[in-house]
């Protein structure tokens, strides 16, 4: 034979086979097809219902999912008005969790029984009783106990008293209820993340001269970073939702306006349906976010980056070839710089 | 300034105790560096010659005895009869006197290798950026890394990031560096580099304590070497008599597994 060898691709399919080398037969997969086809089949039954079908209503025949009316209201004042505390409850909620997470971690980590003791404690409450108790408690509870808060030294006079009617509104005790509960797992969360780095850092650090404040901020909560970003973006995510159980304490926000839209002229179905977008919007918003985030603290850890969707689709319509990304560009955030 | 009269120790050990629980790891050290020299530490692993290393910048506390550097109790301030633990800041700045090198490297590895050089400087010392970055690319390039400031600890190879970490620990200008098995955790091709750069501090003039395995490193450098086994010393002197001519059995046993 005079020929180069014929790559394994070729070979599939020839006919004069040369016996020494024998050609390769893929596996095949015919439950695949059958999986398949029936997700197929329920596909098209699914957008069938969704799109085409109508169903009578009190003698009227209308569209199944009435999305003429779910168009009416995506957009509606009020619907955007609760969309606007939603996101406020979020990101307060969040911000607050993530703070009082950090302090909470680094108490439960303190070697003084009697710190780590009352975050234990903390967590332990908050984690262990249903955040829509807690919510109740802030907006009913706070008000029966203590109708009159005050600030003072404490079993010695008041400088300020004030109605907690007027102090803690629906949004104040919504707010209030969402961080206290966050805390509590985002504490757990940190706390894996300070653990998970590498104890020789700390001793490093301590080497140089760096107090424990510095160490921590430095060099143990930027390398916790890694551990403790994907599920916090979970957590954020899942708190977009949570926000939705303000409506049991008069709350205004998205679930809440289009409940009460709903309440007024009966389109149950379409105004769940407008809130579900709005809330699918906003986690996919989130969903890629942390994509970018977790990027960016991965710096480091990983020689070279793998290309955004961004950039892999440039790269696929082009064929160009994007330049890796520097796996380690400048890190302003942790460089001593200052 | 310098509190140590002339002529007194670098390094001052007496009977320093120190145990893990119930299990004593130091049972009562005594040695003594001067400034200038290098000293290395040998023995078997578990004889708490990593221990007593950790003791002297105070990662690890004392339970007894006494361990001085430059003519100041490490961790402690003596009052009369009574040593007082110091505070965090105060624990802060001895250590930050002492250079340290250990070995698992330690580099942080969110940050390149110019700014782990320069993260001592800049945030203990509080030094301005410029002068920090000017010293520190002066340090990189004499542990033969000028061309890799910019790399981060796992572009680089293991002897290459010990080289940035003997870097940064002499970013805080010690009086004393403290090497724990410098070259323990490296390829064997890349231990001749760091032993080279900490060769050439040597002759530089810096008091060193070197935990080693090396005896090679040992002899050629050493002015001292103690052998240590379960928690004391048992012998020291001069590497060429300890290495060659060990009085104690015990040496003996060890360096004719090692050599």
């Amino acid at each position: 034979m005079t020929d180069p060898p014929a790559s394994p691709a070729d070979r599939v399919g020839e006919h004069d086979e040369d016996p020494a080398t024998p050609r390769t037969v893929p596996v095949r997969h015919p439950g695949r097809w059958v999986a398949g086809g029936v997700i197929l089949v329920l596909v098209a039954m699914l957008v069938n219902t969704l799109l085409f079908s109508h169903v009578e209503r009190g003698g009227v025949r209308e569209g199944r999912f009435q999305w003429p009316v779910v168009g009416n209201y995506l957009f509606d004042a009020p619907v955007i008005r609760g969309i606007g505390v939603t996101l406020e409850l979020t990101v307060i909620a969040m911000v607050v969790g993530i703070a009082l997470g950090v302090l909470l971690a680094v108490m439960r980590l303190s070697p003084n029984r009697l710190l780590s003791g009352s975050a234990w404690v903390y967590i332990w409450f908050f984690r262990g009783t249903p955040v829509l108790v807690q919510l109740t408690f802030w907006y009913v509870g706070i008000a029966y106990l203590y109708p009159q808060l005050t600030l003072g030294v404490p079993f010695g006079p008041a400088f300020y008293t004030v109605n907690a009617n007027v102090l803690v509104t629906s949004f104040v005790a919504g707010a209030l209820g969402l961080s206290l509960n966050e805390g509590a797992y985002m504490a757990e969360i940190v706390r894996a993340g300070i653990i998970s780095v590498d104890e020789g850092q700390t001793e490093a650090a301590q080497s140089l001269g760096m107090s424990k404040i510095q160490t921590l901020r430095r060099i143990v909560l930027p390398q916790a970073m890694r551990i403790i970003i994907p599920p916090t973006g979970n957590e954020t995510i899942s708190m977009l939702k949570t926000t939705s159980l303000v409506i049991v304490i008069a709350g205004a926000d998205l679930w809440a306006a289009t409940q009460n839209i709903s309440a007024a002229n009966y389109q149950i179905v379409p105004l769940m349906v407008v809130a579900s977008l709005w809330y699918l919007f906003f986690t996919s918003v989130l969903t890629v976010g942390q994509y970018y985030v977790e990027r960016y603290y991965a710096r480091g850890s990983s020689r070279a980056l793998p290309p955004t969707p961004l950039q892999r689709l440039r790269q696929e319509l082009f064929h160009i070839r994007v330049q890796p990304v520097p796996a380690l560009p400048e890190a302003p955030w942790v460089a001593p710089h200052e | 300034m310098s509190k140590r009269p002339d002529n007194a120790p670098m390094v001052q050990a007496k009977q320093v105790h120190k145990s893990f629980g119930r299990l004593e790891v130091l049972k009562g050290i005594d040695l003594s560096v001067d400034a200038g020299e290098v000293l290395c530490l040998i023995g078997p692993s578990g004889s708490g010659k990593s221990t007593f290393l950790r003791c002297i910048n105070h990662l690890e506390k004392i339970d007894g005895g006494e361990l001085s550097v430059d003519g100041e109790l490490v961790g402690y301030r003596q009052s009369g009869n009574r040593l007082y633990e110091l505070r965090d800041r105060e624990v802060c700045g001895k250590r930050s006197e002492i250079g340290m090198v250990f070995q698992r490297l330690n580099l942080f590895p969110h940050m390149s290798a110019l700014d782990n050089v320069m993260s001592g400087p800049v945030w203990v010392k509080k030094e301005s950026s410029s002068v920090a970055r000017e010293r520190a690319l002066r340090l990189l390039d004499r542990v033969g890394l000028a061309d890799k400031v910019k790399s981060y600890p796992n572009q680089l190879s293991g002897g290459q990031q010990q080289r940035v970490a003997i870097a940064r620990a002499l970013s805080m200008q010690p009086k004393l560096m403290l090497f724990d098995e410098p070259t323990s955790a490296l390829d064997p091709e890349l231990v001749g580099d760091v032993l080279d750069v900490m060769r050439a501090l040597a002759e530089d003039g810096m008091t060193m304590i070197v935990v080693t395995h090396e005896m090679g490193f040992a002899r050629e450098v050493g002015d001292t070497v103690v052998f240590m086994d379960g928690g004391v010393v048992v012998e020291s002197g001069e590497p060429k008599v300890v290495l060659t001519a060990p009085r104690h059995e015990r040496t003996r046993a060890f360096l004719s597994k090692v050599l």
